[in-house]
């Protein structure tokens, strides 16, 4: 088929048809199918084998390093007096944020109807269920006694004998974690059950069996498709306040304490940004690699890019704005300890990470003003990157930056990271990378029923002569996949 | 006491007991080096420490018993003991000839805590530092637990052997040279004067590297006779301080600060306090506490006191004019002579004996003397010829046997005279001490010392009181004391202590000896046996003719006590290494502290937040050290400061490589100061710890932290303090209404709190504070539940210094409380916030929430690696914390817990807890009675009256935290005609 020359219209966000690349492959129900399965069912391939084993490397290493913390204790780590808290709920936060693009892709997009969601909620979803794993390795490790971290879960429990605090946003964090985590994964899975189904079509043997467990006897009639609806609808819904919550509680650890840089009313929406932004970040850094390695370019396609891009752009600036509101408040109150503290974050001893934390989140997203740079594939994977550390930066400047220096200059203190504390980190990507390869390989990365979904739906619409015609000479086909 | 008794006490301590008595343990323990000699062919560190293992594993069996002889008196304490009832007992500590009377906390029959002797004259109930932190050393694991001869193994009664035989042969003790520590004690001078008798030719030195012989020599100058000043600070309403650090380091602190702080307690607005001019060279406790400072060289200390002198002799009245040092002196003498008679002039140990004459003839002119300063005869006789005398005998190669008791000459011994070669040409040396210290590895035979906790002996105090030392404790490694040893070498008739003392003190009394005896070990002290005023007349006509030494122009070097480890006999003890040097904050090391001024021109800066600083090379008469540098602002230009003690090479695994070594620069003409100091920055860096280390955590930034102004604007505004507080907040929810029992709190009074870490130590033994390294200090997990924040106020060069202890503040609000996801820290009905460590999972958040930063946590098991020996000293009511929980501040809830039980169990009936049966750690043992603990819903109570004046405010008050800790406001009283043209320092 010749190269189309894309137009404008084509670019519509609403159309979702036209979002996928009509200029390279076909997309058909067929080649949908055809395209997305395949990953799963080729022989694995070595470069797979390659990254799965660094990964799984780096993931062993994190095991090592918690297994020896867990024997020695948290001072392994460089966290000390006054800084309680220091890399360890960076790195959760950081981790827990990334977990927000998937829910919101998969929940609030759906919601909205912005179909172009489709080929990216997949992968978005997964993605949020590994970060939300790697977040929650942190609340569990970084306390004193790891073996007694199951107190803060209010069970029945003869050690405490008693109810946990429910004063505590400690505890808020538990729920809203765990809650998160479970309707993140039920949300997922319902929205894998037709794909597994279409996979389990396919395979042979034991292969078949498992899909098949997994499909729970998912045969597509009117029925299963009436009450998938039904759930996955009900789901979004229920997942739509839980990525507002989720960081809104995580925001509370800190707004709810009294220190200056922590005791702000505008963590909440911020934190919320916060996520999203650097959510889609990360999305956009696994996506351009993957739908390269995967040959996945007509599904997921620039126009995809472009429009995270857009809400990176908006979230991005709406951080930046978080930033100037907190400054001028802490000078507006003029609550002395508040307005130190801020100016000890930009010219204190780690200006470099505040420096670091503005250039990368507000400076670096604003180049997505302009549309030949947010089309522009290397260059916002690099801005990725940048919005990756940069969010990483945000949270170790909240943290760190404000326990260093509080009330009393008597007990000011710095931070220095160990190298568990690096080696930790690092081992939590490991973790990531190791759940994101398996995902890759096992299950279909691109949400077929939906992508189909979008394709059913153009049916109707004025499509251009060529693609009708291709999709009349193949309607036998497609029935016979929807049967 | 049957051994059975004690078992039932302390079922921990059972197992143990019970390994002692098989068959296995026998065999094993029959086989030690110490019974032997075979296994341990060399004092390498591995045999070393399989010995020290044997020897903790042995000791643990020790401390299942009492000590033999007979311990009779109860000073408080029930009649016999009662499971889990401490007992206690007086008894004195004698620190460099100075005794300090001490009450001793003992849980089962081991030592666990020292505290001052209230009935004690010089004690009053309060003890220093050291007196506190030498209860350690007594369970150091590092201790000398044998004898040793030649390197190897061996065992006192071949020592016995040897002495006879090589004593038998001495004669008239030509070639026989003796250097002691200082004891006052009676028996020990008994002691040591028979063996003169034995030996008339022998050399003498009892020596101590921290003395005050120039006080006693410059009362011979002034008077004719040796004598030493002892001054009434409660009597002085001036105190001028010639380089003299009386609330600190040149005194045993404890008396003195008490009597300062009584003239400096000030309840209300208009009331009267003292004033104190400070004049020095590097900055001291003192100092800090100083309401007008001049910097001088130490050098230049003599020709300012000339200068005093001068005016004080001038009749009409003074006029204040000129500038610096002229104005200074010129109004000081103002002052003085105002308050003649009811003013105080000290001189420090450091000056000459010039100084001190002259600081004697002041007073003489003043008035003082006979009114707010006495003379009394020397505690100790000073020792300038005795050291000269033995140096060129060492040097010419006279002294055949040396015997080294109870001192570590090799490290503390001037540098001129070198020890070490001179001890090399000697045949036998003979050397008893606690640790294997320097002089031991010279040594041919090493003997055990006994800890005082372990031994009998006497000592007198400062003002002559003598007290009885009685041991708590059977030698856990067999050590002896000093006089034992002597009284054998000398071939005496009794040579077992406890008949030593008791003898010397019942033969002369009147009346029931047995019955007197008694006594004077309840009362830890002898009454009537201090010193009578001197009979000798101040010659002020010949003081002031004297020739003045004239200052010297080049930079100078102090060499300073050590507030840790005081001459470096404390190097191994890690209570006294972890304590921050009050000033600098520094711990585990000792440093060079300088002025900026100093520093910059040195272009050497010190580092911060435990990053390398530079160092300095110092170089003195040919000696050469160097050191890591720290700035201290008000610290005189050109004036260098440096603690002893630091630096030791034969010490235990505590001390090693911890600070330089300043004695090496120190000669015997240079004991106090050395002049000629050339000064050079070294190619190298140190990291240096200190428990205060941000590069701005010294300033206050005008934040209301430490609030202070004068007595002057005190009188106009009385509620300065209360005045940048805002309203008190409400709450929707109704406050707990503490309307019956009792409700805790704390006052704290900056005024007279002087920093000087007291309060530290008692809380390290009381509260088992784990001591964690120089490594996780430098991380910011020390873990002390107290700490004395230090705070630089004013310029740098006339910096001041505000001090403020911060404990947990127990606040009603507590931000910690709030924020515990397993509530494992909560309020308690009588307003304590409680730790529950059980149920302390770790997370954290209350340490990130406190705003007074004064939770600790225990990031790893601090206690890891504990030999058995060293839990011995543990106190058994509170808990020995595991990894991974928070701790705090509790306001010794233990002491809280007996002080109930003890009114609920009053044999005369069950009452309420009454003042006074309650005391804090910290409360009972602050010298300056600074700190007071009691029920504010009592409001008799003295805290109740102390947190209804005008002075009392509520630290971070603005948090609506409502802290039951609160703190009383700094007061400076500086003197208008010299601070008229400046505003005093910062009224926050």
């Amino acid at each position: 088929m010749a190269n189309q020359v894309l137009s404008n219209s084509d670019l519509d966000a609403i159309s979702p048809r036209m979002v996928l690349d009509k200029g390279i492959r076909r997309t058909g129900y067929k080649e949908v199918t055809e395209d997305v399965v395949s990953i799963v069912e080729v022989k694995t391939p070595m470069a797979w084998w390659i990254a799965f084993g660094i990964s799984f490397l780096i993931m062993s290493m994190l095991f090592g390093m918690l297994g020896y913390q867990v024997m020695t204790g948290v001072g392994v780590w460089g966290n000390n007096s006054p800084i309680g808290w220091a890399w360890d709920i960076t790195n959760f936060v950081f981790w827990i944020g990334i977990g927000h693009a998937g829910t919101l892709i998969s929940a609030i997009l759906f919601l909205f109807r912005q179909k172009w969601r489709t080929s990216i909620n997949r992968a978005a979803e997964a993605m949020t269920l590994f970060a939300v794993a790697c977040a929650g390795i942190y609340p569990v490790f970084h306390v004193g006694r790891v073996w007694r971290a199951y107190w803060l879960f209010p069970i029945p429990n003869t050690d405490l004998n008693m109810w946990q605090n429910f004063r505590s946003p400690l505890l808020w964090d538990v729920f809203a974690i765990s809650t998160y985590g479970t309707v993140s994964l039920l949300f997922w899975y319902v929205g894998l059950i037709p794909d597994l189904a279409t996979v389990r079509d396919r395979a042979t043997g034991f292969r078949a069996k498992i899909y098949g467990f997994f499909a729970l006897g998912w045969r597509g009639s009117a029925v299963h498709w009436n009450n998938y609806e039904m759930a996955y609808m009900l789901l979004a819904g229920l997942s739509t306040p839980l990525v507002l919550s989720v960081h809104t509680i995580v925001s509370f650890d800190f707004a709810v304490s009294v220190l200056p840089g922590w005791h702000t009313t505008i963590f909440p929406p911020y934190f919320v940004a916060g996520a999203v932004f650097s959510g889609f970040a990360m999305v956009m850094t696994l996506l351009v690699v993957f739908r390269k390695c995967f040959d996945l370019e007509h599904l997921i396609t620039i126009k995809h890019f472009e429009n995270m891009n857009k809400i990176m752009l908006t979230t991005g600036t709406i951080v930046g704005y978080a930033y100037g509101t907190e400054f001028f408040i802490a000078w507006y109150s003029g609550n002395p300890y508040e307005r130190f503290a801020f100016i000890n974050r930009a010219t204190g001893p780690y200006w470099w990470a505040y420096w670091t934390m503005i250039s990368c989140n507000v400076i670096s997203p604003q180049f997505f003003w302009f549309k030949k740079l947010r089309t522009n594939i290397p260059f916002m994977f690099v801005i990725s990157i940048f919005i990756n550390i940069g969010m990483w930066f945000e949270r170790f400047v909240i943290i760190v930056t404000s326990l260093h220096r509080d009330f009393l200059p008597s007990s000011w203190g710095y931070f220095r990271p160990t190298y568990v504390d690096i080696c930790t980190f690092i081992g939590t990507f490991g973790l990531f990378m190791t759940l994101f390869l398996l995902f890759v390989r096992f299950i279909p990365m691109i949400a077929i029923s939906e992508v189909k979904g979008v394709l059913a739906a153009d049916k109707h619409r004025n499509l251009p002569e060529e693609v009708e015609a291709q999709m009349a000479d193949r309607r036998d086909e497609i029935m016979k996949v929807r049967a | 006491m049957s051994l059975v008794q004690i078992s039932n006490v302390k079922k921990t301590r059972m197992p143990l007991d019970q390994l002692g008595q098989t068959d296995e343990f026998r065999g094993w323990s029959d086989g030690l080096p110490v019974a032997g000699g075979d296994e341990l062919d060399s004092n390498s560190r591995r045999d070393i420490l399989k010995i020290m293992a044997a020897g903790a594993g042995l000791a643990g069996m020790v401390s299942c018993r009492r000590p033999v002889q007979n311990i009779v008196s109860f000073a408080k304490g029930v009649e016999d003991l009662i499971p889990g009832k401490p007992l206690y007992y007086n008894t004195v500590f004698n620190l460099g000839g100075v005794g300090q009377g001490l009450r001793i906390e003992s849980n089962d029959g081991r030592p666990t805590k020292a505290e001052g002797n209230p009935v004690h004259p010089t004690s009053k109930g309060a003890a220093n530092v050291y007196a506190q932190g030498s209860l350690l050393s007594l369970y150091d694991p590092d201790r000398c637990s044998f004898v040793m001869k030649d390197g190897s193994a061996s065992n006192w009664e071949a020592f016995s052997t040897f002495a006879k035989t090589h004593f038998g042969t001495l004669g008239d003790g030509a070639g026989l040279a003796f250097i002691t520590e200082r004891n006052a004690g009676d028996t020990f001078r008994a002691t040591v004067a028979a063996a003169k008798k034995k030996w008339p030719k022998a050399l003498w030195l009892h020596w101590e590297s921290l003395n005050s012989d120039n006080a006693v020599l410059g009362a011979q100058l002034a008077t004719g006779a040796m004598g030493e000043m002892v001054a009434s600070y409660d009597k002085a309403n001036v105190v001028l301080s010639l380089d003299c650090d009386f609330l600190g380091a040149d005194a045993t602190t404890v008396l003195p600060t008490k009597q300062f702080s009584k003239k400096r307690r000030v309840m209300n607005a208009g009331d009267e306090m003292n004033r104190l001019y400070v004049v020095e060279g590097t900055y001291t406790l003192t100092g800090g506490m100083a309401d007008n400072r001049l910097r001088l060289k130490p050098s230049e200390v003599a020709g300012f006191a000339a200068d005093i002198l001068k005016l004080v002799q001038e009749t009409g009245e003074a006029k204040v004019e000129g500038e610096g040092r002229k104005k200074f002196a010129a109004a000081v003498v103002k002052d003085l002579k105002k308050n003649a008679g009811k003013s105080v002039v000290c001189a420090g140990p450091r000056q000459a004996p010039i100084v001190h004459a002259l600081a004697l003839a002041i007073n003489q002119a003043l008035g003082n003397i006979g009114a707010t300063v006495t003379l009394q005869a020397p505690l100790n006789e000073p020792q300038v010829d005795a050291l000269k005398a033995l140096g060129t005998a060492l040097a010419g190669g006279q002294i055949s046997t040396l015997v080294v008791l109870g001192t570590n000459p090799a490290y503390t011994m001037p540098s001129d005279l070198n020890f070490a070669d001179g001890a090399k040409k000697v045949k036998t040396l003979i050397h008893l001490g606690m640790e294997h210290d320097e002089t031991a590895t010279l040594a041919q035979w090493c003997l055990p010392q006994a800890h005082f906790l372990e031994a009998w002996g006497d000592a007198r105090s400062s003002d002559g009181t003598a007290s009885i030392q009685q041991p708590l404790i059977a030698p856990l490694y067999g050590g002896k004391t000093p006089t034992e040893v002597l009284a054998e070498l000398a071939g005496l008739p009794v040579a077992r202590s406890y008949d030593l003392v008791k003898s010397q003190w019942t033969a002369t009394a009147s009346g029931d000896k047995e019955k007197f005896w008694k006594k004077i070990l309840h009362d830890g002290m002898i009454e009537g046996t201090a010193f009578a005023p001197l009979k000798a007349a101040v010659d002020v006509k010949k003081v002031a003719a004297m020739p003045v030494p004239s200052a010297s122009s080049g930079n100078e070097i102090v060499f300073q006590q050590a507030v840790g480890v005081y001459d470096g006999r404390f190097a191994n003890n890690a209570w006294l290494v972890e304590l921050p040097d009050p000033l600098t904050k520094v711990v585990w090391d000792n440093c060079v502290t300088m002025s900026k001024k100093t520093a910059d021109s040195l272009k050497a800066g010190m580092g911060y937040i435990a990053e390398p600083g530079d160092m300095v090379t110092l170089t003195v008469g040919g000696a050469t050290i160097d050191a890591a540098v720290v700035v201290m602002p008000g610290q005189a230009d050109g004036v260098l400061g440096i603690s002893l003690g630091y630096g030791r090479e034969k010490v235990g695994r505590v001390g090693k490589g911890a600070g330089f070594n300043a004695y090496k620069l120190r000669s015997s003409a240079t004991m106090g100061y050395a002049g000629g100091v050339s000064v050079a920055k070294a190619a190298k860096n140190y990291m240096l710890v200190r428990t205060q280390d941000d590069e701005e955590g010294d300033r206050q930034h005008d934040r209301p932290i430490v609030r202070e102004t004068t007595l002057e604007e005190f009188a106009k505004e009385p509620k300065f303090a209360q005045e940048v507080e805002g309203p008190q907040l409400d709450s929707l929810f109704p406050d707990w209404a503490y309307d019956k029992g009792n409700q805790w709190g704390m006052t704290i009074d900056l005024n007279t709190c002087t920093g000087c870490n007291a309060c530290l130590v008692a809380c390290f033994a009381e509260n088992n504070i784990p001591m964690v390294g120089k490594k996780f200090v430098a991380m910011g997990r020390e873990m002390h539940w107290i700490r004395l924040d230090r705070y630089y106020v004013g310029d740098e060069d006339e910096a001041q210094i505000a001090v403020q202890p911060l404990n947990c503040q127990q606040c009603e609000n507590a931000p910690c409380e709030s924020v515990c996801p397993v509530a494992a820290t909560v309020h308690s009905p009588e307003g304590l916030n409680d730790m529950a460590y059980n149920r302390c999972v770790g997370t954290r958040y209350c340490m990130n929430n406190c705003p007074y930063k004064v939770r600790k946590f225990n990031y790893l098991n601090w206690n890891k690696g504990k030999t058995e020996i060293e839990s011995l000293g543990s106190n058994p009511d509170v808990t020995v914390r595991m990894r991974g929980i928070m701790e705090k501040c509790t306001y010794c809830t233990q002491r809280i817990v007996e002080g109930k039980i003890n009114a609920k169990t009053d044999p005369a009936g069950r009452r309420a807890v009454r003042e006074g049966d309650i005391v804090t750690a910290c409360q009972q043992t602050c010298p300056s009675d600074s700190i007071q603990f009691g029920n504010i819903n009592d409001p008799n109570s003295m805290v109740s009256k102390l947190k209804a004046t005008s002075r009392n405010y509520a630290l971070l008050a603005e948090l609506n935290v409502r802290p039951r800790t609160t703190y009383l406001a700094k007061l400076r009283n500086p003197n208008p005609e010299l601070t008229a043209e400046k505003k005093p320092a910062a009224a926050r």
